[in-house]
């Protein structure tokens, strides 16, 4: 195909699939920096908390027994809320992640996705 | 008909039911997508369904119930990790490995390297994981046959005694499984894991609805019953009667023991997004939308079930006893079982209620137990197939044609090198076949992945240096740790060449396997391979344009 050169860096063609050169191009746009700071500005900071969270969780398991066993209610002490927490975390994370991936990520992704699929 | 009868009937009928999608999946299994990936064609929520189907197995199941009713507490965190680690795939793996990738793990790791060196460590690392779960799960299959169709020492089931009937059965369950992939593909596996997690899911659902009327749905009375029974009070509800355990007498051993727990600790949580028959279900979407859809019903789906697994763990441990357990079995993995017989002659009415229940169950898991050895063989005879035949030896000129077919190979050569091992392996413990694939995922895998897709400078030295590194890390410090050697439980008893002090690698093994990666990187002359192939690689994964 006299279009498609994707083993080599030249100008961004104007149709055909996007080629090498068209990738350079997409990844040095302001649009797609937003598009990357926008996602890793979420995730990053989101692995961390979590990690985080669950480390705290591990590692007052070993060495804060006393803290994890004390009674809240009944039979029920500190150790399995803390337990049961990991759950309700790690299933609002994944809900907050959603949420924001449908609104902050998917419509600048698609944009991306469309201009170099599709260019005019 | 007996308990057993009822076990095997149902067993068949699942085994039919599959076998029916089998050949049905493979006529609709014309080309290499779909019979690596199922033709990209699953919903997310079918593709959640069959990440259950494909992750819950029977060390989940029936491991970890029997833990938490051996030792209460502890069990827990195996639930805790096993969920949370989820959320490493869902917002670092899942996406852009589906956006970037075709088949395998290795087409991300290999984007923008040289081929030949990272698809065959990817390979070498996709099929030692994908080895050491298959053993497990085959070795743990002959363990329960035993018992859950009860043949006793010097008892015989259709003329074969115990130790002919474990044989039979990982025979039974490797065949199964060569066939499920070899004919089905991908289609074949992924109702096979649908249709499992529905049981799975519809079986503890039911049995945790038992236990809690049994409490009058009061979880307190229920903890408290648990303790009670097990003769430890409280402390059965509080973490280290497994882990962590504290020894007045010996400082070390309860420093050494703390340092295991974090170990598990971490390589639970990050082994899931470096398991290869994990990462390669996401291909089996269409868009990386469907993909974090995939993995939202997933984390739905899984911690629902790992939630209903405190209610088998106590209710086994109050119902049943610890001490009726360990009677059956010392590694409590008959807990389950043995609950939903209890559970039944409570609510189904007697001793033939009691029968149908724990059938039903027993039948679950030998169900749990397949659709997880067949993601598992189907991972490691695509990695063979597609990295190394393909791309290392053919050097990407192979026909989809011929990739499948030895794709199809692969998956016979795999199944038969696995059912001898396991006969050969059935004394290892079945946790710590596990405990290995994860921390094994967690240090060359999870590095590798997490470095290619985020990491311009990555190149190819530190690709090698971290799946080899992280890999062969795990796999010493595990042969020279107590569970090998040098402890009562360990698979040499009698000889000691251990030196290293945890069971768990993880805490060593996975920094290592980064810093092996970072190391690699930055000591190499090449420069990182080609900056063009990264930017392609980055708008890839983050937008999909491009994508298979």
């Amino acid at each position: 195909m006299a279009t498609d050169s994707a083993n080599t860096v030249d100008q961004p063609q104007v149709t055909g699939p996007p080629t090498a050169a068209d990738y350079v191009a997409v990844e040095a746009s302001p649009e797609f920096a937003k598009l990357r700071k926008a996602l890793r500005g979420f995730v990053f900071p989101m692995t961390a908390a979590f990690f985080l969270w669950y480390a705290l969780y591990v590692i007052l398991s070993a060495y804060a027994r006393g803290f994890m066993d004390t009674k809240i209610v009944g039979h029920i002490n500190v150790a399995l809320i803390f337990g049961l927490l990991q759950f309700v975390s790690t299933f609002v994370i994944a809900w907050l992640y959603s949420r924001y991936a449908d609104k902050n990520l998917d419509p600048t992704a698609d944009a991306i996705r469309a201009k170099l699929e599709n260019k005019a | 008909m007996s308990a057993r009868d009822i076990t095997i009937v149902l067993f068949l009928v699942f085994v039919a039911f599959t076998l029916g999608i089998t050949i049905w999946a493979s006529r609709q299994t014309k080309d290499a997508t779909d019979f690596y990936a199922g033709g990209r064609s699953f919903s997310g929520f079918q593709n959640g369904m069959a990440i259950g189907g494909d992750y819950m197995s029977a060390a989940s199941f029936l491991g970890i119930a029997g833990i938490i009713a051996l030792y209460g507490y502890d069990g827990f965190l195996y639930s805790i990790g096993f969920l949370v680690a989820w959320l490493v795939a869902l917002l670092l793996v899942a996406e852009l490995l589906r956006n970037s990738g075709k088949y395998t793990m290795a087409d991300v790791l290999a984007f923008r390297m040289k081929q030949k060196p990272v698809r065959t460590a990817a390979a070498v690392s996709t099929i030692t994981v994908s080895i050491f779960y298959l053993l497990a799960q085959m070795v743990g299959a002959g363990a329960l046959v035993a018992l859950l169709l009860g043949i006793k020492p010097g008892q015989t089931f259709l003329g074969m005694d115990a130790d002919t009937a474990k044989i039979a059965t990982i025979i039974m369950v490797g065949a199964l499984m060569i066939i499920y992939v070899t004919i089905g593909g991908m289609k074949g596996t992924t109702y096979v894991q649908i249709v499992k997690a529905f049981l799975l899911m519809t079986g503890a659902a039911v049995m945790t609805i038992m236990v809690f009327a049994a409490f009058k749905f009061n979880l307190s009375d229920l903890l408290g019953d648990a303790a009670a029974k097990s003769g430890k009070g409280d402390a059965f509800l509080e973490p280290g009667q497994r882990y962590g355990v504290e020894n007045p007498k010996d400082a070390l051993a309860t420093f050494y023991s703390k340092m295991d727990l974090l170990s598990l600790g971490i390589a639970l949580v990050l082994g899931t997004a470096g398991l290869p028959h994990i990462l390669i279900r996401f291909y089996t979407v269409p868009t990386a939308k469907a993909a974090r859809k995939s993995v939202l019903w997933a984390i739905g789906i899984i911690g629902t079930f790992y939630l209903m697994t405190l209610a088998l763990g106590f209710g086994a441990a109050a119902l049943v006893g610890g001490k009726n357990i360990t009677a059956l079995d010392k590694a409590g993995n008959i807990a389950a079982p043995e609950l939903a017989r209890v559970l039944g002659e409570r609510y189904l009415g007697g001793e033939t209620g009691g029968a149908i229940m724990l059938a039903v169950i027993a039948a679950v898991a030998f169900a749990t137990i397949l659709a997880v050895v067949a993601g598992l063989t189907l991972a490691s005879s695509s990695s063979l197939a597609h990295d190394f035949y393909a791309n290392v030896i053919k050097g990407g000129q192979a026909s989809e044609r011929q990739e499948v077919r030895v794709a199809r190979i692969s998956a016979l050569v795999i199944g038969a090198v696995s059912i001898v091992l396991a006969i050969r392996a059935q004394t290892l413990n079945v946790a710590f076949l596990v405990a290995l694939a994860f921390a094994v995922a967690a240090s060359g895998n999870l590095p590798a992945i997490l470095y290619s897709l985020f990491w311009k400078r990555f190149n190819t030295t530190g690709a090698v240096s971290a799946i080899y590194g992280g890999l062969i890390m795990a796999v010493v410090l595990v042969f020279f740790s107590p569970v090998v050697s040098g402890s009562a439980t360990a698979m040499f008893p009698k000889s000691d060449w251990h030196w290293f002090p945890l069971s768990n690698p993880g805490l060593i093994s996975i920094p290592f396997g980064f810093f092996c990666g970072w190391l690699g990187t930055i000591l190499s002359k090449t420069p990182p391979d080609g900056p063009e192939k990264y930017a392609e690689l980055e708008v890839r994964s983050l937008t999909g344009a491009g994508a298979h």
